[in-house]
């Protein structure tokens, strides 16, 4: 017996792309994530541009995490140079990066998951009976993107990031009049946390290889080693000695995977359960209110992993601006030389690597980025088989309803993985 | 206030920053929201109601054969079309193609070229359907979106701001870098409605905002030469997010020649 289930285009998701699920004879058979967004070919047409560009030209891989190509080049750049960053300036990516956290994770929160968990086909549709919350999460949206907007110039493709540091730096006052907001924030992430922990969730868990970046001190954003919930422990360059890309037929996002075949997940859940004992003291608690601990292994509870990481970005952000004294200079001079260096850094949504080479006019001439979208396509395919299969008794509508929401558990991002959606279920 | 305005927002080839500055208009989204009816945005919705529609933001540039065809769909189901972003008005970062040969580009990030369907260029809107207004930028200004619906909502056209980038330098009274400092700066030739913002934080503009009304282009690439900066990088400089646009296409074109 055949059934088909067809979503023609996922929303809430950022970029296009759709699913495709074939049950035949009452069992799942296969599940294709596709996506369709029309490549774009930036490791083709970084090629012959100044490694120095970089920054500003792929951060147009995507409007919702530029900040976070931007982090990932200048540090793969900076490892060809072998410069050393003074730790002021590592101080204050860190804090631009926090604000995009917030930004990202207000915006999924609010606006393209809580709307699943609560029956709403948007935010603004529940913004008719849930006002406050709502406004909630466009302050604490609007708190991230200050931030990004201070240090970086404006929200969306900041101007002020470059290898070696920055164009200018903030003063101390400027940096002083985000904390009130910060504070205010703090207390609404905390909200949140509790407000989402209320909501209902399917009884899923799956045995993840989880893949998250791992630092000796603080909860990953920049720096660290990469490590897995099965033992992985490697340095960031050694990324594609473990990891591939392959190419399927269904997508224009290559898929993800272990060399030796496995799917793995990366995101706010991977980095929570890798990192727990790096978040702050609210932080902390904010998941211990939750009920969320480092043996969470339900990805429908990534909404309340991402609240917790809110809770995050507002304490280290507050603890970056307490600490802050406006460097010397905003940058230290890069001088080019030949050579090839990666980088991995948290996007909201999970690692992203970036490999150049350059020649020694620091001209690339070789470029790779793999974003968190496409490593996680091969987990959302496993876990739509997983969820489906545990709710063929559902009607279509409703089936296809929980399908959409597995896949906005990981806030893909789809204009990132094309450098995903349509759904469609296929019974047979 | 006339009635709710039935407002889709579509997207091609782009990296969904500008339909984002929609969201960003924190303040003033559910205000927005009360005079508008959201009928198609995949991005922030799932709630879908069918065209026609008062008003199509459009973001992203065509590339590939069936965004072809959507686009004249758009069209025909929309009473206003509105190109939002450097994208949808010049074809975008993803215009750098133009300049290239596509099928040396697939390989270069794809296994099976088979699979992919593109076209060898990436052109903007205004190219394949009547376009009513453009609003430029790499992002648009999200109070110039603000600022154009709300026009569009009182039936009145919208203020188009056309002065050079240099013009809001001199205004805000930001020390010039290209003559203070000799850093090749895009200001004197780019469309302002960033706040010129690069500037502001001690950085030549990198014309984002895609070139102003009559824009002399050879001028400014003479005075980069005689800062030193070399043909390749004149080159580079006029070929980023605007490349697509016929005044940096053109200039950028000039030093190819020299190159």
């Amino acid at each position: 017996m055949k059934r088909t289930i067809k979503v023609a285009n996922l929303s809430r998701v950022e970029g296009e792309g759709a699913l495709e699920l074939i049950i035949r004879d009452g069992r799942v058979a296969r599940a294709n994530f596709s996506i369709f967004e029309s490549p774009r070919f930036f490791e083709a047409f970084l090629r012959g541009r100044r490694g120095a560009e970089a920054p500003d030209l792929t951060a147009r891989i995507c409007g919702i995490c530029p900040v976070a190509y931007q982090m990932s080049a200048v540090h793969a750049l900076e490892a060809i140079l072998a410069l050393t960053i003074p730790e002021p300036l590592r101080a204050l990516r860190r804090l631009l990066y926090c604000g995009e956290w917030l930004e990202s994770h207000a915006l999924h929160v609010y606006f393209l998951h809580a709307p699943d968990f609560l029956g709403y086909p948007s935010g603004l549709a529940m913004a008719q009976d849930y006002p406050e919350m709502v406004k909630d999460g466009l302050a604490l949206k609007k708190v991230g993107n200050e931030i990004v907007a201070l240090l970086g110039g404006r929200e969306i493709h900041p101007i002020n990031v470059r290898v070696g540091g920055f164009y200018r730096t903030p003063t101390a006052k400027e940096l002083q009049a985000l904390v009130p907001k910060l504070e205010k924030a703090l207390e609404l992430a905390q909200q949140t946390g509790r407000w989402v922990a209320g909501f209902t969730f399917p009884d899923i868990t799956y045995d993840y290889e989880l893949v998250a970046l791992h630092h000796p001190q603080a909860y990953p954003l920049c720096e660290g080693r990469l490590v897995s919930s099965r033992g992985l422990d490697i340095a960031v360059s050694e990324f594609e000695d473990i990891f591939e890309e392959e190419h399927v037929r269904h997508s224009n996002a290559l898929q993800g995977r272990r060399k030796s075949g496995g799917a793995y997940l990366v995101g706010p859940l991977a980095r929570f359960v890798l990192n727990y004992d790096r978040l702050h003291p609210l932080s902390r608690q904010a998941a211990r209110e939750a009920g969320l601990t480092p043996a969470c292994r339900n990805p429908f509870q990534s909404i309340i992993v991402r609240s917790v990481e809110m809770v995050y970005a507002c304490e280290e952000a507050l603890r970056i601006i307490q600490n802050y004294q406006r460097p010397e200079r905003p940058y230290v001079a890069a001088f080019w030389r030949a050579g090839q260096g990666s980088a991995i850094t948290e996007a909201p949504r999970g690692i992203l690597y970036h490999r150049y080479t350059v020649d020694d006019q620091g001209v690339i001439q070789d470029a790779r980025i793999v974003p968190p979208t496409s490593q996680n396509q091969k987990t959302i395919e496993a876990d739509l088989c997983r969820v489906a299969e545990q709710h063929l008794h559902l009607d279509d509508v409703h089936l296809t309803h929980i399908l959409e929401q597995a896949i906005r558990n990981y806030d893909p991002c789809i204009s990132c993985a094309t450098h995903c959606l349509r759904l469609r279920v296929v019974r047979q | 206030m006339g009635k709710r305005l039935k407002v889709a927002v579509w997207k091609f080839a782009s990296c969904d920053g500008c339909q984002l500055s929609l969201l960003d208009l924190e303040d003033h989204l559910l205000a927005l929201a009360d005079h508008l009816d959201i009928a198609y945005f995949l991005e922030a919705s799932s709630a879908v109601t069918p065209g026609p529609y008062d008003l199509s933001l459009v973001e992203g540039s065509i590339t590939t054969p069936a965004d072809a065809k959507r686009i004249k769909r758009v069209r025909q189901l929309s009473k206003l079309v509105v190109a939002i972003g450097a994208c949808a008005t010049a074809g975008g970062i993803q215009a750098l193609r133009n300049f290239a040969d596509i099928k040396e580009y697939i390989p270069v990030v794809y296994a099976h070229p088979e699979y992919i369907k593109t076209l060898d260029q990436s052109t903007p809107i205004a190219q394949h359907i009547k376009v009513d207004l453009e609003l430029p930028g790499c992002p648009i200004n999200k109070y110039q979106l603000l600022e154009a619906v709300k026009a569009l909502l009182h039936g009145r056209r919208p203020r188009p701001a056309s002065e050079s980038v240099c013009t809001t330098c001199k205004r805000q009274g930001i020390i010039c870098v290209l003559v203070a400092e000799g850093v090749p700066c895009l200001g004197p030739v780019t469309e302002t409605g960033c706040g010129a913002l690069c500037p502001a934080y001690h950085r030549g503009c990198y014309g984002c905002f895609g070139p102003k009304e009559n824009p002399n282009t050879s001028a400014l690439a003479a005075c980069f030469r005689r800062l030193g900066v070399a043909e390749a990088d004149i080159i580079r400089l006029f070929r980023t997010f605007n490349a697509g646009a016929e005044a940096f296409r053109q200039e950028s074109l000039a030093h190819e020649k020299n190159h």
